[in-house]
């Protein structure tokens, strides 16, 4: 039943994208938070999937990775960092949530129009590259629209999620790839984690606007 | 006996726990100069042994001389680290904690650059460029200023778009190999994605090129990529400056110029050369316009790296042996003017104190030593004869004007518009009244006289062998 197998593929994919929807318009930093842990928990199942779909075993460490890392120790520490940091109640303003998802309906659109020549090659992987571009473009619309520190850094790992959803869905792409990846992504947080921290000492906020004084010269 | 390539890559594997764990930070300037010249010997030595090919690591012409370029850089580099650092550990503005991290990183940096030049495979050397990028970001932000927070920041999310973008098209190159080469390793094996090249699908080839090239040209600084680089330059410490500058941007543009390869070979895709021609030329009119309103000593060079780089893509976008000669020449000049450039500014700025352009006046008359050094240096970036760089830039400009007489005339005015720029700098910092502090510089002009005497060497009369060597490379390029 191959039908059913990409299905199946489709939907944990899609719902990946529709939770990247999800990050966009959400203005609590706690809830941008949840929703990042529910993609990741996506992202473990599509991979899962994957592995079994390709009878590729060592897809399941991937799997896990996400599962563990993502959907749980990452979440978790961020609710420690905005807790110690006191903005976890904090609203952030969202610059125009309504043009903003009209902007990321267009970045679906264009994902599903870059995609198109792969089905010349390979037509399984079209629909998995073109869901995962989207998800790639729709955490870099986050990383630009949003200013605090922290929900920049959850846009960015779910750009990651976009990243390792295609690499997985590139039939016998080798794992190499893809424990680096997972390295990667912890290196990242270590960055952000001292990132984070050294920007709450300096400034009275995470907010990074409150960077912008500095534009490109010294003016002292 | 282990061999030359997996010296390379364990001597910084060690490096970077030991000196984590060293606490006195001149033992950790000595350990970390000792790993350096480890590696530079191994990479002289790679020079003569034969070289190896497997499905993760390759050694063959055109990374080789990288390789060499950038474990002397990295040497020399790391002389001038050891002398900088006891400067700011006096006046305090590192503590030694930080010097401990700072060595690791350094060592953490050498070693993935080498992973990056080294590795057979494109994901390997993606991960490659990835490591070295944070390593750097977190060298970046070291002082903890606000400038420097901001900078190491918009570094690490420019740089990580960056790189998200390349690991994408990675996938796509994947994706289009593993039709022709097969599954698995052999899938992202440069050699075997080269040799099969034009059996590969043409149209997803030149999509997963265009990912490649905003990818990897943000860590090249080529314009409109290039917002993080004069931060990033400007706000870190002057030797991560000149690594950065000297061979990061040098690793980036050697990946995507692996790739450019791969689609040379592949009739049917896009005009890769017309891309890097367009983006180089951006990038240099752009940055050499920019050079005149630079109040930040470390900023305007680091627009000049902008410019160079853009400089050297737009030599490999035209191709043809001479042009791609040029490029290389180009690149290597680059690495080792620009690298001497920081050094020398790293100690004008630590000796005036501040890095405001302004401020700094007149150095001929308080520490003569230090300019002429950085005379000789800025003489050589603005490619004014006998240095190397006047060589490689008369060599495009006539490669440039025998096949593309008007791209030529831009190619010109960008350079006389940088030149003009240096020249005006150069007079007030060196003749102008001086101004600040006439403090002895504490300070090796070893390593920065090394190079500037490498480029000068250069100038006047390249050995045949290293012609010979570039001359294949060039012709490999396509």
């Amino acid at each position: 039943m191959p039908s059913l197998m990409f299905d199946i593929a489709h939907l944990l994919a899609g719902s990946m994208l529709v939770l990247s929807f999800l990050l966009l318009y959400q203005d609590r930093i706690a809830a941008v938070i949840n929703v990042f842990a529910l993609q990741a928990i996506a992202l473990s199942l599509s991979v899962a999937w994957q592995a079994l779909v390709q009878d590729a075993p060592a897809l399941f460490v991937t799997s896990a990775l996400a599962l563990i890392v993502k959907g749980f120790v990452v979440p978790t520490a961020l609710r420690h960092i905005i807790r110690r940091l006191e903005i976890d109640r904090e609203i952030e303003q969202i610059i125009g949530s309504g043009p903003t998802i009209l902007t990321g309906l267009g970045l679906v659109a264009l994902s599903i129009l870059l995609m198109q020549p792969v089905g010349e090659v390979n037509v399984y992987a079209r629909e998995d590259l073109a869901f995962a571009l989207a998800v790639i473009l729709l955490g870099l619309l986050m990383m630009i629209t949003r200013r605090n520190a922290v929900t920049q850094v959850v846009g960015f790992m779910s750009l990651e999620n976009g990243l390792i959803l295609a690499a997985t869905g590139a039939k016998g792409m080798p794992l190499v790839v893809e424990v680096s990846v997972a390295f990667s992504i912890l290196i990242a947080f270590i960055v952000f984690g001292v990132f984070v921290f050294r920007m709450r000492e300096r400034f009275d906020t995470v907010d990074v606007s409150a960077l912008d004084r500095f534009r490109g010269e010294r003016t002292d | 006996m282990i061999s030359p390539v997996e010296a390379i890559l364990v001597v910084p594997a060690i490096a970077v726990p030991a000196l984590a764990l060293v606490s006195d930070y001149r033992l950790g300037a000595g350990i970390n100069m000792l790993a350096s010249a480890v590696s530079l010997v191994a990479a002289v030595f790679l020079l003569f042994a034969e070289h190896p090919r497997g499905d993760l690591i390759i050694v063959d012409d055109f990374n080789i001389f990288l390789i060499v370029l950038t474990s002397f850089v990295g040497f020399t580099t790391s002389v001038f680290s050891a002398s900088y650092i006891a400067h700011e550990i006096e006046i305090g503005r590192l503590t030694p904690a930080f010097l401990r991290f700072y060595h690791a990183m350094y060592q953490a940096l050498m070693g993935a650059m080498s992973v990056a030049l080294l590795a057979n495979n494109i994901g390997l050397m993606w991960v490659g460029v990835e490591v070295a990028t944070l390593s750097t970001v977190m060298m970046v932000g070291i002082y903890r200023t606000r400038e420097a927070i901001e900078a190491a920041w918009k570094y690490f999310i420019l740089g990580s778009v960056g790189i998200g973008l390349a690991f994408f098209g990675t996938i796509l190159v994947y994706v289009v190999a593993q039709e022709a080469v097969g599954e698995g390793l052999p899938g992202m094996t440069w050699d075997l994605l080269l040799k099969s090249a034009p059996a590969l699908d043409p149209k997803l080839l030149s999509l997963a090129f265009v990912f490649l090239l905003v990818g990897y040209g943000t860590k090249v600084g080529l314009a409109p990529f290039h917002a993080w680089l004069p931060d990033a330059h400007a706000e870190g410490p002057t030797p991560i400056s000149a690594v950065l500058s000297g061979l990061l941007l040098n690793v980036a543009l050697y990946a995507l110029l692996r790739f450019k390869m791969v689609l040379s070979a592949n009739v049917a895709a896009i005009d890769v050369g017309a891309i890097m021609v367009t983006l180089g030329m951006i990038s240099f009119v752009f940055a050499a316009f920019m050079l005149y309103r630079r109040r930040d000593i470390k900023r305007l060079f680091a627009y000049s790296s902008i410019e160079h780089m853009g400089i050297a893509a737009f030599a490999f976008g035209m191709g043809g042996p001479l042009a791609n000669f040029a490029g290389l020449l180009h690149m290597t000049m680059h690495s080792l003017i620009k690298s001497a450039i920081f050094f020398a500014v790293g100690h004008i700025a630590q000796v005036k104190g501040t890095q405001r352009i302004a401020a700094i006046s007149g150095i001929s008359t308080t520490h003569p030593a230090l300019a002429v050094l950085f005379a000789l240096a800025v003489i050589a970036i603005a490619g004014l004869p006998p240095f190397g760089m006047f060589t490689s830039e008369f060599m495009l400009i006539s490669s440039t004007f025998a096949r593309q007489p008007a791209l030529s005339v831009a190619l010109v005015v960008g350079l006389l518009v940088a030149f003009g720029a240096l020249v005006l700098r150069l007079q007030d910092i060196v003749f102008g009244d001086p101004t600040g502090k006439a403090d002895p510089a504490q300070a090796s002009y070893v390593p920065a006289f090394v190079h500037l005497a490498l480029v000068l060497a250069a100038g006047l009369w390249l050995p045949e062998p290293v012609v010979q060597w570039f001359r294949i490379v060039a012709a490999q390029l396509g």
